[in-house]
């Protein structure tokens, strides 16, 4: 990897040409099994040092491949490249080595040496460390047969885990900032640029869905020499991060994004907005920003041409309610994040008063793909009002928890048991939240739906940014919703009263009905409310903020009637509704249970049949897990 | 203003002229900026750190306070050396973070925003950092620390002690 000093000024796009030619031959081996190592470089392994396989431990990996290679005088031959998200966190940490192409997953420090002494050295893949089907338990080399990736359509991910984010130069290798030279070569005719970007049918993919072309059309129409562009990367529904992987992934192909909209629309400036939770992608971006900048993809004098682009990256400080446009722009402004009304829209007014257009991370890096191939390659995936792929977060009570990106259209069923592989330990499907705080969920019966943004609409939910939280029979829904409530109504910005008082009240009812102290007439109250907010708060969170128990209530009623009516909660969740007893046909009288308890709930002799005195249980359930083996311990 | 900012007096305001000095040429915005980098070097927002900062970007005290009590990433009150966030988002929610919450809270003796009476952590939650495939997680300063069980807490605990 070239240092930053060393990267060329790049003043046409030949140039850009010249320079890719100049890379391939060094990533050949990654895409060609039999083509000749270059610089006498046998191998690549690929590792993810992403923020899920880092938290598994692959920077240990790395650290012992180093050593291990040092060790056998091997460090010339081998290269080791960082890489961002492959997707399937769920496997971490995970590698890939070229040109054997051999897939490993769930790896500790101990396995590097096998894999030098097998992989590198013998060419044979490693059993015990491969991935096995499910079903057939069948060991898979390459990981595109695994049925986690072979039912995805991976089009805007297609770099994430192939290249490594930090050298600008592989990203060149894979037809990066080509769409850039493109889109140069036809500035006298932005207007057939922006048809591009309408044709192919995009959609915000943060969660409203409103058409990207028609939007960015406002801004551009919009009066005014000075225009902005922002990056919403305040991932703030929890359960997405779609968001970060690209950036820590692919954040090249963010950056060519932008500036294509920048020309497309007439701004001069971009902000990225990015949650200051994601260290890593920050430090990726403006990596990759100071990288764009020395080869002359920013800044002044694009590629040679007349055309100038800045971008800045801007930390957000922790406030979920800045992911709501008009809050974000006051943030950047450096002051509150509260939102205001619109009109005026910030396509007229925004970033400082003037035309501003904002999209999110994902958003933008569809772009480089659509004025590359064509709007209509793009409308080729999809459903008629929904075009493209769409990625989503799966995770919650599911095997493969990861990120999948799949056309839209494809049903929520495919995603949730193909590719997501069913539900953990077998317990039974219950729903799946999707749209995080603003969203809903969705029983069984809705699943064999097409998932695009207006079936989830009529569906109680929404897209949303694309988190998928399956949950299963364990999971009590009116707790669910509160977890949600709780969410908004901490971020509540305070500024109006129907979302500052109305989500406290819901809040309220939510926890006198999960705590047994709910009463007849609360559904009524709590739809009334719902009903009320979502006409008359000021923004989108407040506006939304009802569809979690809106939903469950839709879909879910009999679990709240039996929490307010019989004061029991089916889930067996709610802790002020449960009780724990001992099944004394099963107990074998371990003391287990008697020694986990920590205030002496549970009595009895060796061997003889225990019993818990309810007057002093806590319900802290440590002897239910204590005895997770005889089953002898039952929640009712 | 309400804050207790101890120690006051002697609080170095050296620490921000390099922060000053790199955001001279664009103040427009720059105030959240200002305030990361300066809680950064200080650990907290001292009162005479927010005044001079007023002072230097030319707003009233008033607007400071009002942008620093709004997110919650700033924090007028020191915090102790490691930082942990406990996540509470969805996917973690469904994985029984609160039990781990529980552990950290009676391991370390404090509630959330707290901090230990050695300085060493301070506790916090977070709604969501995005390493959902591996909850129940957690991070310690800027170290993600996922598929977490009660039982683990205190050895990941005593590799921060010092």
């Amino acid at each position: 990897m070239r240092s930053l000093e060393d990267l060329p000024r790049l003043n046409s796009a030949e140039e850009l040409e010249a320079m890719k030619n100049r890379v391939l031959p060094r990533i050949a081996i990654r895409k060609d099994p039999h083509a000749q190592p270059y610089n006498d470089i046998t191998h690549h392994i690929m590792i993810c040092c992403d923020t899920g396989c880092a938290s598994s431990g692959s920077r240990a990996i790395v650290e012992e491949f180093h050593k291990e290679l040092a060790s056998r005088n091997m460090e010339r031959s081998v290269e080791i490249v960082v890489i961002g998200c492959h997707g399937f966190c769920e496997m971490g940490p995970l590698l890939v080595v070229y040109p054997d192409d051999i897939y490993y997953i769930r790896l500790r420090p101990d396995d590097v040496a096998e894999i030098v002494e097998e992989t590198l050295i013998n060419h044979r893949p490693v059993p015990k460390l491969l991935y096995h089907d499910r079903e057939t338990m069948r060991p898979i080399v390459r990981y595109n047969e695994i049925e986690f990736y072979a039912r995805q359509n991976r089009i805007l991910l297609g770099n994430c885990g192939h290249i490594n984010p930090e050298d600008v130069e592989e990203y060149i290798a894979y037809d990066g900032y080509k769409a850039l030279a493109k889109a140069l070569s036809q500035r006298d005719n932005t207007a057939a640029l922006l048809e591009e970007v309408k044709k192919s049918g995009l959609r915000g993919r943060g969660g409203g869905g409103f058409p990207t072309g028609r939007k960015w059309e406002l801004c551009r129409n919009a009066p005014g020499e000075v225009k902005y562009i922002i990056c919403n990367a305040d991932e703030g529904d929890p359960g997405a991060f779609m968001d970060r992987s690209l950036m820590e992934g692919d954040p090249h192909r963010l950056l060519e994004g932008l500036i294509i909209g920048g020309l497309i629309i007439g701004a001069q400036e971009g902000y990225i907005y990015v949650r200051a939770e994601y260290p890593t992608a920050v430090r990726r971006v403006k990596n990759a920003i100071a990288q764009a900048e020395a080869l002359g993809f920013l800044g002044n004098n694009i590629l040679g041409t007349e055309f100038s682009f800045h971008i800045h990256v801007k930390e957000g400080a922790g406030a979920f309610v800045c992911g709501e446009e008009t809050a974000l722009i006051h943030s950047i402004e450096g002051q509150r994040g509260m939102p205001t009304t619109r009109p005026p829209f910030p396509a007229i007014s925004g970033l400082w008063g003037k035309p501003t257009n904002n999209n999110n991370v994902e958003t933008w890096a569809n772009i480089p793909g659509i004025i590359l191939n064509g709007g209509s390659w793009f409308a080729e995936h999809g459903t008629d009002k929904s075009k493209g792929t769409k990625v989503f977060a799966l995770t919650g009570k599911i095997r493969n928890t990861g990120l999948a990106e799949v056309s839209m259209g494809v049903t929520m069923r495919e995603i949730i048991y193909e590719i997501g592989g069913g539900i953990q330990n077998n317990k039974k499907f219950k729903a799946v939240q999707i749209g995080g705080p603003s969203g809903g969920c969705l029983p069984e019966s809705m699943i064999d739906r097409p998932v695009d943004y207006d079936s989830l609409i009529e569906a109680g939910a929404m897209m949303g940014s694309g988190g998928l939280v399956v949950v299963d029979e364990d999971t009590c829904m009116v707790a669910l919703a509160k977890f949600f409530l709780t969410f908004t109504r901490d971020e509540s910005c305070g500024k109006c009263t129907p979302c500052r008082e109305g989500t406290t009240r819901m809040l309220n009812i939510l926890n006198n009905i999960t705590t047994g102290k709910g009463k007849a007439g609360d559904i009524e109250l709590l739809e009334e409310l719902a009903r009320n907010i979502k006409l008359s708060a000021l923004c989108g969170l407040g506006q939304t903020s009802p569809n979690p128990i809106l939903s469950t209530l839709n879909y879910f009623r009999e679990e709240y009637k039996a929490h307010i009516y019989e004061k029991r909660c089916p889930a067996h969740h709610c802790v002020d509704l449960i009780t724990y007893w001992i099944d004394s046909d099963r107990c074998v009288g371990c003391g287990l249970c008697r020694k986990k308890c920590p205030v002496q709930a549970i009595d009895g002799a060796p061997k003889k049949p225990h019993t818990i005195d309810i007057s002093k249980c806590v319900k802290c359930g440590a002897c239910f897990i204590a005895c997770r083996k005889n089953r002898a311990v039952f929640k009712k | 203003m309400s804050v207790k900012s101890p120690q006051s007096s002697s609080i170095d305001l050296v620490k921000l002229e390099p922060i000053f000095e790199t955001y001279k040429n664009m103040p427009r915005g720059s105030l959240i900026p200002v305030l990361q980098a300066a809680q950064e070097a200080y650990g907290y927002l001292p009162t005479v750190v927010l005044e001079a900062i007023a002072g230097q970007i030319g707003a009233p005290i008033s607007q400071v306070y009002g942008v620093v009590t709004f997110y919650s990433q700033f924090k007028l009150v020191p915090r102790g050396k490691h930082v942990i966030r406990a996540c509470q988002g969805t996917a973690c929610h469904v994985r029984n973070s609160n039990l781990i919450l529980e552990t950290l809270k009676s391991n370390l003796g404090v509630t959330p925003g707290d901090t230990t009476t050695d300085l060493q952590f301070t506790l916090e939650t977070v709604a969501c950092i995005g390493a959902c495939s591996l909850a129940p997680v957690m991070m310690v300063d800027n170290e993600a620390h996922g598929r977490l069980r009660p039982e683990r807490i205190p050895e990941i605990l005593d590799k921060y002690r010092s």
